[in-house]
């Protein structure tokens, strides 16, 4: 029963998709490519047909838009080929990017879920500082990010630290608004059982409350994780960082390198959707494990 | 102990007890509810500031950390022409440019995409990863392509604004209920007609909220683009130079810019939405409250 319709509602529409965005693709790369070829052959003083500019457009050593194989090679090179030690190796680079992510995901986490527990509890709370979490976002928050990586790093705090911080910042609000949504979420009629059940307000945080905010954590999750990441590759950019996926990008960016930034750039979006996915299969468990109906 | 630092605690405390009193308040007037709705944010916001600027000045923190408020509001006060310069390029040019770029034709797309359910079921979910991915990513590239000046860093923010947009907008075309669709059938309405009368309205909460997530990802992104080069004015400009050469508290004033312009225009969206969908729940029970 699910596989045809799996076929026909998920895997050919998407499967379509995604031909048409790597046919576009090719096709973009040759059209931005081929004045660079006829340039060259003009400088040369030859013509040069289509037929000729067609090859070499796929092979340019800095081209103005890689074709996907291109990337897809410069990957394999720099994931598989390489050690993993290596300075050179893709996978070590996303390593010191991920570290990061994870550290400041998992410090923001904290906190959010801090802020929403307090904002339920107290009044005040609520009033006074749900508008500025609310502002908060509208700064931009990673205008700061250059800033906290240079003021840290003359306090002496350098590397992770700073890092993280700023995936901190990002992925604490999604975690604080989607928790305190969910910890709000119990109806009254569940409130009014456990008063009759004389329970106390800890006891109705443990019981009620928390269980029932589990799946808005799980959805804010997925959300705080993928921010965190830009956030970690972000936080690389301003201090000419020697390592981590925004020090590609910013090297490739300096020597031209258009290659290693679109290979780069498909590593950061392949490690997102890994990250979200991680977090949705956990999620997915716990779900099931606390009794959740899926939809 | 010092005295800037003790001011700045009791003024914490003052406030904090002043706002457990507000909060405590239940007036039977709706608008002194609302005064007090605005006045608890703003109290808690200044006492924030009075400590920022008690523990700056009480322990001497070195102003390359963290200046004090007044000295960031000195130097605002200074350089307002090069704010307002690095204001004009990022956001008068840039921002705007890119964002009505990007919503438009991620807008468009969508309506494309609409009109048929095979393109609609692949477009979502790889929409929904295109937009979860670290699209700010693109800036060299853009960079590269477009040149140094305001068009590379609009051309970020269209691709970053793009999918929020399209995701949205598709999800919100969706949106009407199957009773409401065929009672436009029985009124034999065309295409078109259902489109503008019944599914856009329906779908413009949908809309609203990619116009909100995008009015902070266009100033996100225009900045970021610029760490990646720039003529010698913008934003992100600045923020990077002023960094390099420690004068924080100019930092600091281009952040206050940067935080006004986004809750600006953040609000202003806020405020259309109002007007556009004041039918939706969300407002009409606050009316009727």
């Amino acid at each position: 029963m699910t596989s045809p319709s799996l076929l026909r509602d998920k895997i050919l529409p998407i499967g379509t998709v995604v031909l048409a965005i790597i046919a576009i693709w090719y096709l973009a790369a040759v059209y931005l490519n081929a004045p660079f070829e006829r340039d060259q052959a003009e400088r040369a003083g030859t013509e040069i047909s289509f037929s000729e500019i067609l090859p070499r457009t796929m092979a340019q050593e800095r081209p103005v838009l890689p074709a996907p194989h291109q990337v897809f090679t410069e990957l394999w090179e720099t994931t598989v080929e390489k050690k993993i030690t290596s300075k050179r190796s893709l996978i070590y680079h996303s390593w010191i990017t991920l570290s990061s992510t994870l550290l400041g995901f998992a410090m923001g986490t904290v906190l959010g879920v801090a802020l929403a527990v307090g904002i339920v509890h107290f009044q005040t709370l609520d009033r006074s500082l749900m508008p500025w979490i609310i502002t908060s976002q509208t700064i931009p928050i990673l205008a700061i990010a250059p800033m906290i990586i240079v003021v840290l790093n003359a306090v002496g705090i350098s590397g992770l630290l700073p890092k993280a911080t700023i995936s901190m910042y990002l992925s604490f609000f999604p975690i604080a608004v989607g928790m305190t949504k969910g910890l709000r979420s119990p109806e009254v009629m569940h409130l009014d059982l456990m008063r009759t059940y004389s329970a106390s307000a800890s006891q109705t945080f443990w019981k009620l409350r928390l269980p029932a905010a589990v799946p808005f954590l799980v959805t804010s999750m997925k959300v705080a994780i993928s921010i965190a990441l830009v956030g970690a590759i972000v936080g690389e950019l301003p201090t000419g960082a020697v390592a981590g996926l925004g020090a590609r990008l910013l090297a490739g960016s300096y020597y031209g390198q258009t290659v290693q930034i679109w290979s780069a750039l498909l590593m950061a979006a392949a490690l997102a959707g890994i990250l979200v996915s991680l977090v949705d299969i956990i999620g997915a468990r716990v779900n099931r494990r606390m009794g959740v109906k899926p939809a | 102990m010092n005295g800037p630092f003790l001011t700045a605690i009791l003024f914490w405390l003052a406030a904090w007890a002043v706002n457990v009193w507000l909060a405590r308040l239940k007036p039977k007037n709706p608008s002194v509810t609302r005064l007090i709705n605005v006045i608890i944010p703003v109290l808690f916001g200044a006492a924030l500031i009075a400590l920022w600027e008690g523990v700056t000045r009480g322990f001497n923190v070195p102003s390359v950390l963290l200046p004090a408020p007044s000295m960031i509001w000195g130097r605002i006060l200074s350089s307002a022409h090069i704010l307002w310069a690095d204001f004009q390029q990022t956001y008068l040019k840039a921002v705007i440019a890119g964002y009505v770029m990007g919503c438009g034709i991620g807008f468009i797309t969508a309506i494309l995409v609409d009109r048929s359910p095979f393109l609609r079921k692949g477009v979502i979910p790889v929409g929904n990863l295109v937009a979860a991915l670290p699209i700010v990513g693109v800036a060299p590239i853009m960079v590269m392509w477009f040149g140094f000046d305001w068009q590379s860093k609009a051309a970020v923010v269209v691709v970053m604004t793009f999918f929020p947009m399209l995701v949205n907008t598709v999800a919100g075309l969706a949106a009407t209920g199957s009773m409401e669709r065929d009672l436009m059938r029985t009124y034999a309405a065309t295409r078109w007609q259902t489109l503008f009368k019944l599914r856009l309205p329906a779908a413009m909460p949908f809309i609203f909220n990619a116009l909100k997530i995008n009015s902070t990802l266009a100033l996100i992104g225009a900045i970021v683009a610029e760490f990646f080069g720039t003529p010698i004015v913008g934003m992100g400009f600045r923020i990077s130079t002023e960094v390099g050469r420690m004068n924080v508290d100019m930092v600091w004033a281009t952040i206050f810019v940067a935080a006004l312009a986004g809750s600006l225009s953040y609000g202003l969206i806020a405020l259309a939405e109002r007007a556009v969908t004041f039918w939706h729940p969300s407002y009409r029970r606050r009316a009727g409250a």
